[in-house]
C-alpha cells in the first residue's frame, strides 16, 4: 500500500518574483482511500496537483513530497527491493519518473495531440512506464547498461524495435478493450487521436481510462467533474470507484462541488484556503461546505491566526 | 585515367570530405564551359540533339540572374558555379566488387547505425557495396514489367534505348531550361536519374523505387527523372532514400518531369535527407491531362538551404492534384519549400497540405502559388499549412500566393503556426514518457498525414530520421 506524504509544502510560480501559491500544505493519501480536496477558486488546489506531478511552471521552495511503497507496490519488480528503495523523494524526480512510481495526474484540461491514436499513445505510455520502473529500481551498478542500445533497432526497421518485454499490440488491444468496456466507452475511441475533438465529457472519461490502464498507486484528479452532464458524471464516478475497488488506487479528488461526492464517497475531505489545508474531516464536511460555503472556514483560519 | 591523382589536383578537401574518389574513372573540369558540356555528352555517347539541348540550356543559364530578391529567400551567395565539378563517372570496373562501406564518412555510418538499418540495407541505401544486389532485385521487377511494356531504367540508358520518347518529352513541354536558372543549369549538366514509362491502361501495382540507384550513377547530383504515364495508367514512383545521401558537391540541382495522361494516376513520393552543406535547388513539375490525378508526397530534410516547389499544371478538364509536403529545419538550415498549382481547365481540383518543423534557430518557409485561370470554372483548391516550432530562436513563414481569375471557384486557405506546447509535453510526461519521447510523439503526430501515405518502411524511416534530427544526433 503506497502512501503519498506531503509535508509543509511551499511552492511559487517558477519565475523571478513569481507569486507564492502553496504556503505549507500537509496531506497524506494512501492507496485505496478517496480524499476530496475542496476550496474556493485561486486557493491553490490545481497548483498542488501539478506540483505533485512535477510541472515545471512551479518551484517548490520548502517542504517535501514523499512516496512510500510496500511489498505490493513493487511486486512487479523481479528482484528484491531493499528498504532504502521503498521511499522516494518525488521532488528530485522527473514527471515521467513520478508516473513510473505510480503517480497519476488527471487533468482538468487535457492536451489534445493530433496524429497520435489513443491506442498507440496508451501502449507507448504503458511500455514507457514499465521500462522506467525497471530503471528506477535497478541497482546503481547496472544503471548504465541500457543507455547504449537505445540507439537503434536490433532488427529490421520494418519490424519496429526489438521486443524486450514490452506489451505487444494484440495483447494491449485486449487490455484496452476490457478497460473501455468497464468504462462504457465506445470502441471507436481507440482509433481517435488523443483528446483531439473530444467533448469535455469524453476528455474526462479518457483521463479515467488512462488511470485504469496505467494502474497508478495514487491518482490526483483535478476537477474531473467539471463540465459533465449527469449521465457522464455517473460514468466517470463509476470509473473512479473502480480505480479504487479493483486496482486499489488512492484518489485525491479536487472538486468544487458536492455532487460528484454523491457518487464517489470520500473517506476524507480537506478544505484548502490560501495555499494551506485549513480544515479536514469526513464526508460530512463536504456537505457542510455545500450548504454554507467557505466563509466559515476562512473565518476560523483568520481567528486562529 | 587514374582518378585519385586528378581529384587531388582539382578538388579541395572541403568538397571531398570522404573517400569516394577511387571509384570514379572520369571527371570533368571544374567550372561550367561549353567544352565541359561537350565532354560530358561525348563521354555518355549522346546523340547530337541532346548535346544541342545541353548547350542551349547552358546559354540560358548564363543569361539568367540568380534569384535574390524573393522575400525571405535563402541566401545563395555561396553558390558559385565556377566551383562546381559537374560530372564524375564512377568506375564501372570496381563498382560492383568494392565494398566501400568502410570508406563512407563517419557521420554517414553513424546515421545508418542510429537508424538501425541492417548491413545489407545500409549498403543498398548508400548505393555502394550492395549495388550488385540491387540490380538483381531490379532485374526481377523489370522482367515482370517488361511483359506489360513498362520501362524503368536509368535516364542515360533511356536516351540511348528510348530515344524517341525522351526526345519528345525531355525538358521540352514540362520543365524547359528557360523555367529558372537552376532548371537551365540542370539542363546543361544533368546526369543519371530514372526513366519510367507506363503504357496505356497499365497499372503497376507495386511502387517503383529508385533509391538504390541514386548514388550509383554519376553521383546523381543533377539527376533527371522523367515519368510518362499514358492514358488510363497508374504508377507510384518513390525516389531517394531516407538515409542521408552524401553530397559530393555542395549543390544539388535535380529535375523531375511527370506526364500524367488522361485518366491516369501518378504518385511521386520522396523522402530525402541531404548533408548539411548542400544547396538543394530542384525543379519538379507534372502536366496532367483530363481526369488525370497527380500526387506529390515529399519529406525534405537536411541541406543548408532548399528551394523546392513541386508544381502541377492541371491541363485537362477534371484533372486533380494533391500535394503533401513536410520540411524539417535545424540549426543553420533554411528550408524554403511549398507547392505550385495551375488550374488551366474547368472542374479541376487541388489540395496542398504542408507541414514544417523548425528547431535550434532553423528556418522554414512555405511558399505556395495557386493560379486559377480565367475559364477554369468550378475548380476548387484547398491549402493548409502548419508550422511547428521548438523554440523562440526558430522561425517559420507562410507565403501563400493565390491568383484567382475565375469567379465560380472554391478557394480555401488555412495556416497555423505553433510552438511545441509545454503543457502538451508535460501531459505526456505525466503519463510516463520522458521529455524526448514526449516531443517525438508530438512531432510524429504532426507529420502523421505524410507518414500514413508512405509505404511502411519509408514511414518508419521518416519517423526515425525526424527523431534523430530532434536529438541533434545527425549532422
Amino acid at each position: 500500500m503506497a502512501t503519498l506524504q506531503i509535508t509543509n509544502l511551499h511552492a511559487k510560480v517558477a519565475e523571478e518574483g513569481g507569486e507564492s501559491i502553496l504556503r505549507g500544505v500537509d496531506l497524506s493519501v494512501e492507496s485505496g482511500e478517496i480524499h476530496a480536496l475542496m476550496g474556493p477558486n485561486g486557493s491553490g488546489k490545481s497548483t498542488m496537483a501539478k506540483v505533485i506531478a512535477g510541472h515545471p511552471a512551479y518551484e517548490v521552495t520548502d517542504g517535501e513530497i514523499t512516496l512510500l511503497l510496500d511489498d505490493a507496490d513493487v511486486a512487479d519488480i523481479d528482484e528484491d527491493v531493499p528498504a532504502e528503495m521503498r521511499e522516494w523523494d518525488l521532488l528530485a524526480l522527473e514527471p515521467n519518473e513520478r508516473a513510473a512510481l505510480g503517480i497519476f495526474l488527471g487533468f482538468q484540461y487535457p492536451a489534445e495531440i493530433e496524429g497520435v491514436t489513443m491506442t498507440n499513445f496508451l501502449r507507448q505510455a504503458l511500455n514507457a512506464k514499465h521500462e522506467e520502473r525497471e530503471e528506477l529500481f535497478e541497482e546503481d551498478d547496472d544503471a548504465d547498461v541500457d543507455e547504449d542500445d537505445e540507439a537503434g533497432y536490433d532488427t529490421s526497421p520494418m519490424e519496429g524495435e526489438a521486443d524486450d518485454g514490452e506489451i505487444g499490440v494484440a495483447e494491449f488491444q485486449q487490455l484496452l478493450k476490457g478497460k473501455m468496456e468497464l468504462l462504457d466507452m465506445d470502441e471507436k475511441f481507440a482509433q481517435r487521436y488523443l483528446n483531439a475533438g473530444f467533448s469535455g465529457g469524453e476528455k474526462k472519461q479518457n483521463e479515467v481510462l488512462q488511470a485504469a490502464i496505467l494502474e497508478p498507486s495514487i491518482a490526483v484528479l483535478d476537477e474531473i467533474d467539471s463540465g459533465l452532464d449527469i449521465d457522464r458524471l455517473q460514468d466517470v464516478s463509476e470509473g473512479i470507484n473502480a480505480l479504487r475497488d479493483e486496482q486499489g488506487t488512492g484518489v485525491l479528488q479536487i472538486t468544487h462541488y458536492q455532487r460528484i461526492l454523491d457518487y464517489v464517497e470520500p473517506d476524507h475531505v480537506h478544505v484548502m484556503i490560501d495555499g494551506e489545508i485549513a480544515q479536514s474531516g469526513g464526508a460530512d464536511l463536504a456537505k457542510k461546505l455545500e450548504d454554507e460555503g467557505y466563509d466559515w472556514v476562512r473565518e476560523q483560519v483568520y481567528e486562529a491566526a | 585515367m587514374s582518378s585519385n591523382e586528378d581529384l587531388k589536383d582539382t578538388n579541395t578537401e572541403a568538397r571531398f570530405e570522404f573517400k569516394k574518389e577511387e571509384r570514379s574513372s572520369f571527371q570533368a573540369e571544374k567550372g561550367l564551359t561549353e567544352e565541359t558540356i561537350r565532354v560530358i555528352s561525348e563521354d555518355k555517347g549522346e546523340p547530337e540533339w541532346m548535346l544541342k539541348r545541353r548547350l542551349r540550356a547552358l546559354e540560358q543559364f548564363q543569361e539568367m540572374p540568380m534569384p535574390t530578391d524573393w522575400p525571405g529567400q535563402p541566401d545563395l551567395s555561396e553558390v558559385d558555379v565556377n566551383e562546381i565539378v559537374p560530372y564524375i563517372r564512377p568506375d564501372v570496373e570496381t563498382r560492383e566488387s568494392v565494398d566501400d562501406w568502410t570508406d563512407l564518412p563517419e557521420d554517414i555510418k553513424d546515421t545508418f547505425d542510429k537508424l538501425g538499418i541492417p548491413e545489407a540495407e545500409k549498403n543498398a541505401l548508400s548505393g555502394v557495396g550492395a549495388q550488385y544486389e540491387s540490380e538483381v532485385v531490379y532485374q526481377n521487377m523489370q522482367e515482370r514489367w517488361e511483359e506489360k511494356g513498362v520501362v524503368f531504367c536509368n535516364m542515360d540508358e533511356a536516351v540511348q534505348e528510348h530515344e524517341d520518347l525522351v526526345r519528345e518529352h525531355f525538358m521540352t513541354k514540362c520543365v524547359p531550361p528557360s523555367d529558372n536558372k537552376f532548371a537551365a543549369l540542370h539542363g546543361a549538366i544533368w546526369s543519371g536519374g530514372s526513366f519510367v514509362y507506363v503504357p496505356e491502361d497499365t497499372v503497376v501495382e507495386m511502387p517503383v523505387q529508385a533509391y538504390f540507384r541514386m548514388n550509383s550513377e554519376g553521383m546523381g547530383q543533377f539527376e533527371h527523372t522523367l515519368i510518362i504515364a499514358e492514358e488510363g495508367s497508374e504508377v507510384h514512383y518513390i525516389e531517394g532514400c531516407s538515409a542521408p545521401k552524401y553530397s559530393a558537391f555542395n549543390l544539388h540541382s535535380g529535375g523531375v518531369e511527370v506526364f500524367v495522361g488522361e485518366d491516369a494516376h501518378v504518385q511521386y513520393s520522396t523522402v530525402q535527407n541531404w548533408s548539411k552543406n548542400t544547396y538543394n535547388l530542384n525543379t519538379k513539375r507534372a502536366l496532367v491531362e483530363a481526369d488525370g490525378r497527380m500526387e506529390w508526397i515529399s519529406g525534405s530534410m537536411g541541406s543548408k538551404a532548399t528551394m523546392l516547389y513541386p508544381s502541377t499544371v492541371l491541363k485537362g478538364r477534371g484533372a486533380s492534384d494533391n500535394h503533401i509536403t513536410i520540411a524539417f529545419a535545424g540549426e543553420g538550415q533554411n528550408i524554403d519549400t511549398g507547392a505550385k498549382v495551375y488550374h488551366n481547365a474547368p472542374n479541376t481540383k487541388s489540395t496542398i497540405e504542408s507541414k514544417s518543423i523548425s528547431k535550434d534557430g532553423g528556418r522554414t518557409n512555405y511558399r505556395g502559388l495557386v493560379h486559377i485561370a480565367d475559364g477554369a470554372s468550378n475548380s476548387s483548391t484547398s491549402v493548409e499549412c502548419d508550422a511547428l516550432m521548438f523554440d523562440n530562436e526558430s522561425t517559420s513563414d507562410t507565403m501563400p500566393y493565390m491568383e484567382i481569375n475565375e469567379s465560380t471557384v472554391d478557394v480555401a486557405h488555412e495556416a497555423t503556426v505553433g510552438k511545441i506546447g509545454d503543457e502538451d509535453v508535460f501531459y505526456l510526461q505525466s503519463r510516463g514518457l520522458d521529455d524526448d519521447d514526449a516531443k517525438q510523439m508530438i512531432v510524429s503526430g504532426f507529420i502523421e498525414p505524410i507518414t500514413e501515405e508512405l509505404p511502411i518502411e519509408y514511414a518508419v524511416e521518416l519517423n526515425r530520421l525526424v527523431e534523430l534530427e530532434m536529438e541533434g544526433s545527425l549532422g
